[in-house]
């Protein structure tokens, strides 16, 4: 039976994808997960995996055409198989293709059955993923999609052990453990009047200064046991914030319209520029990391970034977002928040200034930093004692570790 | 705490409530001047006269309709029955008397009756005297149903039937009179509707009651053994059951095996597994297994009786099965 290749939803936003490059031409034998084309999301590239075994019969998108998620855009079927009723015809009047009814919300179900319960057609009824109900919402929360984990239970069913042994992202990413929190009243009261007033994300904005005196020479000893990788006052800021972000939980939610997720662990998103925008790529469980692994990891998915290679769990799932500009000289700004996170920092550039200190005028090196909250999420006190705890760590680092 | 035969944490329970409340009584075969077949009653009679304890012909359908009257009028009675077996014949009296009345009567007529006495198969006594019926009186509106499988749970759970202001089934265990162990002193009431956890375990639930509690726990014992931590749920009253504790214990283990007495269809079992599929659904990590009884009127023959009942070996392999680890 003939399996036709429809543009998939490759990204949780992705709404129409671009093939770049055909692996695979007309004749040409397939085997269901091998590489048939490359197609460009909205956030990068991403491969298109075979459904379904036999030969790919017909073409019907060309390289650097985009089409809508959902779109026929090729048929494997045998050999010998009459395929001529399937994809455009002629007098057009070719079933309409479905469309994408919603935007997925999360990689995995970008795949699996729940791609075939919108689109029956797509993929032959062998191909069906068997997981159990627990693995299936363990896949979404850790954003795994289950077509590329294999299951160990009976007929080949994925169960929880499969996916908690399944590889997430480069890094090893842990579970995203979180609470959810249902609305108060007066919490659905707050973020009622605030939207009203400020758009659909009440922002407000924090800014303090703070003393990099003592980052400063860290920094430097920490660099002078020439140890590989330098670490960049940017890892430390990083580091810092995760670790602020396990003592002020109220800070690191999203905020999902009825009620607020609270994460046990700080995934924090940088924002990184690209050639045409920019994308953030999340470091997962940052407060269980070392500066030294952060600052790898960042280095490494920057790059990939650059190259629009990164996998869609590397940039979603974040749960607080560093903005940095301090490299552009930007002495203070302020961030847009990245939904459903409920807050960012904005960190300019160290400066020296002179400061009074203890009655003397002295100089020393500053640096600004503005938090922007999600009101609905986070109150101006909430966001003030996150920021007090960040300075207070940037201004003495073995706090860090206390 | 004092350590009593089950047996005799029913007894309790019976004298308890007679000397605190003169509108108990207990009415059946033998209860009286034989003190019970199966010595419940003992001492009741000379302590509390014959018209509160009462001896009965045989004549089941008879005395249970006494009895339904009797609580009309107000009294709290006790219809003892040899088994459940016989209670066959008055099953019109529970179901069409006693479990509608309240409803029947638009609230005018509250039923305080409890029904009591052995359940389930105990030792070569054939198929018409080897029976489970706990799924039939679960199935019934306006019934409540008890099963204890300790004698602490027998004492406070006869109480709290005693009690309660609604008719309720008993289910006790011939294979269980003789069972000892540790009572609270004192008033000790047992809720009906509230399983207990006998054992805490993260890898599987495995849910039984009355006689199953014990196949599940040594079922638990030996599969610890081989790692696999099993958390072992005491329904203790089959209607209403308690969801709650359920729900929690699958959230945690991800399996569950549910193990009883009676046949398998539309079973005890068939209803936990409903309720916690329907409850906990994205948290099950296999589909549910039940140990139940062989689907035959339970053979006489010792070696077929011991195959067709539930065990320890088939709790296991069926825990084995949710866990996917195969021996």
């Amino acid at each position: 039976m003939a399996t036709k290749i429809v543009m998939e939803a490759l990204s949780p936003t992705m709404e129409e994808g671009t093939v770049v490059k055909w692996h695979k031409s007309e004749g040409d034998t397939v085997k269901s997960g091998e590489t048939l084309a490359e197609v460009e999301t909205d956030k990068a590239i991403m491969e298109l995996i075979a459904r379904g075994d036999g030969v790919l019969r017909r073409i019907f998108t060309g390289e650097g055409i985009a089409v809508d998620v959902g779109s026929l855009i090729g048929v494997i079927g045998s050999a010998d198989e009459d395929v001529s009723n399937i994809g455009p015809t002629p007098v057009g009047d070719s079933p309409a293709t479905p469309s994408p009814t919603e935007t997925p919300s999360a990689p995995s179900q970008t795949t699996g059955s729940d791609t075939a319960i919108d689109h029956p057609t797509v993929q032959p009824s062998d191909g069906r993923v068997k997981a159990s109900p627990l693995a299936r919402r363990l896949a979404t929360e850790r954003g795994l999609d289950l077509a590329n984990v294999s299951g160990s239970g009976p007929g080949g069913r994925i169960v929880k052990r499969d996916v908690i042994s399944a590889p997430v992202g480069v890094t090893g990413a842990m579970a995203a453990e979180y609470e959810d929190v249902p609305l108060s009243q007066i919490r659905k009261t707050i973020a009622r009047r605030l939207v009203q007033s400020i758009g659909p994300i009440p922002h407000f904005f924090l800014t303090t200064e703070i003393d990099m005196v003592n980052v400063t020479e860290a920094r430097a000893s920490l660099n002078a046991m020439g140890d590989g990788q330098k670490i960049s006052f940017n890892d430390i800021i990083l580091k810092v914030v995760a670790e602020t972000l396990i003592r002020h939980p109220d800070c690191n939610a999203w905020w999902q319209d009825d009620h607020i997720r609270y994460f046990r662990d700080a995934h924090i998103s940088v924002a990184v520029a690209i050639d045409d925008g920019l994308i953030t790529p999340v470091v997962r469980s940052a407060n269980h990391k070392t500066l030294r692994q952060i600052g790898q990891e960042v280095r490494e998915l920057a790059s990939r970034a650059k190259d629009k290679r990164l996998r869609p769990d590397e940039y979603t799932g974040g749960t607080f977002s560093v903005s940095n500009l301090g490299m552009f000289g930007i002495d203070q700004f302020t961030g847009v928040i990245n939904p459903p996170e409920a807050g960012l920092l904005a960190v300019g550039a160290i400066e020296d200034k002179a400061v009074a200190l203890d009655g003397q005028l002295v100089i020393r090196p500053r640096m600004r930093v503005t938090m922007s909250c999600d009101h609905r999420v986070i109150d101006g006190a909430a966001g003030a004692r996150f920021l007090q705890t960040a300075q207070h760590m940037l201004e003495n680092p073995l706090a860090i570790v206390w | 705490m004092h350590t009593v035969t089950y047996r005799d944490a029913l007894n309790e329970a019976l004298r308890e409530e007679m000397e605190r409340d003169k509108d108990v009584f207990l009415m059946g075969e033998e209860v009286g001047i034989y003190q019970g077949a199966y010595k419940v009653s003992r001492g009741l009679l000379d302590d509390f006269g014959p018209e509160r304890v009462i001896d009965t012909p045989i004549a089941e359908l008879g005395f249970t309709g006494i009895g339904v009257g009797a609580a009309m009028v107000g009294l709290r009675p006790i219809i003892e029955f040899m088994t459940w077996n016989f209670a066959l014949l008055a099953i019109d009296q529970i179901v069409n008397s006693a479990a509608k009345m309240l409803s029947m009567s638009n609230g005018q007529f509250p039923i305080p009756i409890v029904f009591r006495g052995p359940g389930g198969a105990a030792l070569q006594l054939a198929g018409q005297h080897s029976q489970a019926f706990e799924s039939w009186y679960a199935h019934i509106p306006g019934l409540k149903v008890v099963a204890p499988a300790t004698p602490a749970d027998a004492k406070g759970l006869l109480k709290a039937s005693i009690r309660d202001n609604n008719p309720v089934i008993v289910l006790e265990g011939e294979m269980l009179y003789n069972m000892k162990g540790e009572v609270p002193d004192g008033d000790h009431v047992v809720p009906i509707g509230k399983a207990d956890v006998k054992r805490d375990g993260a890898d599987v639930t495995i849910v039984c009651h009355s006689k199953t509690v014990i196949p599940a726990l040594k079922a638990a014992d030996k599969l610890a053994l081989d790692k696999i931590e099993a958390e072992v749920i005491d329904l203790r009253t089959l209607r209403p059951l308690d969801l709650e504790t359920l729900t929690q214990s699958v959230k945690k283990t991800n399996r569950c095996v549910i193990v009883e007495e009676g046949w398998p269809s539309c079973g005890i079992g068939a209803q936990v597994a409903f309720d916690i599929q329907s409850l906990a659904f994205d948290y099950l990590d296999a589909p549910i297994e039940r140990v139940t009884s062989a689907d035959v009127p339970m053979p006489y023959n010792k070696r077929l009786e011991r195959a067709a009942k539930p065990n320890l070996e088939r709790i296991v392999e069926a825990v084995r099965n949710v866990t996917y680890s195969a021996s």
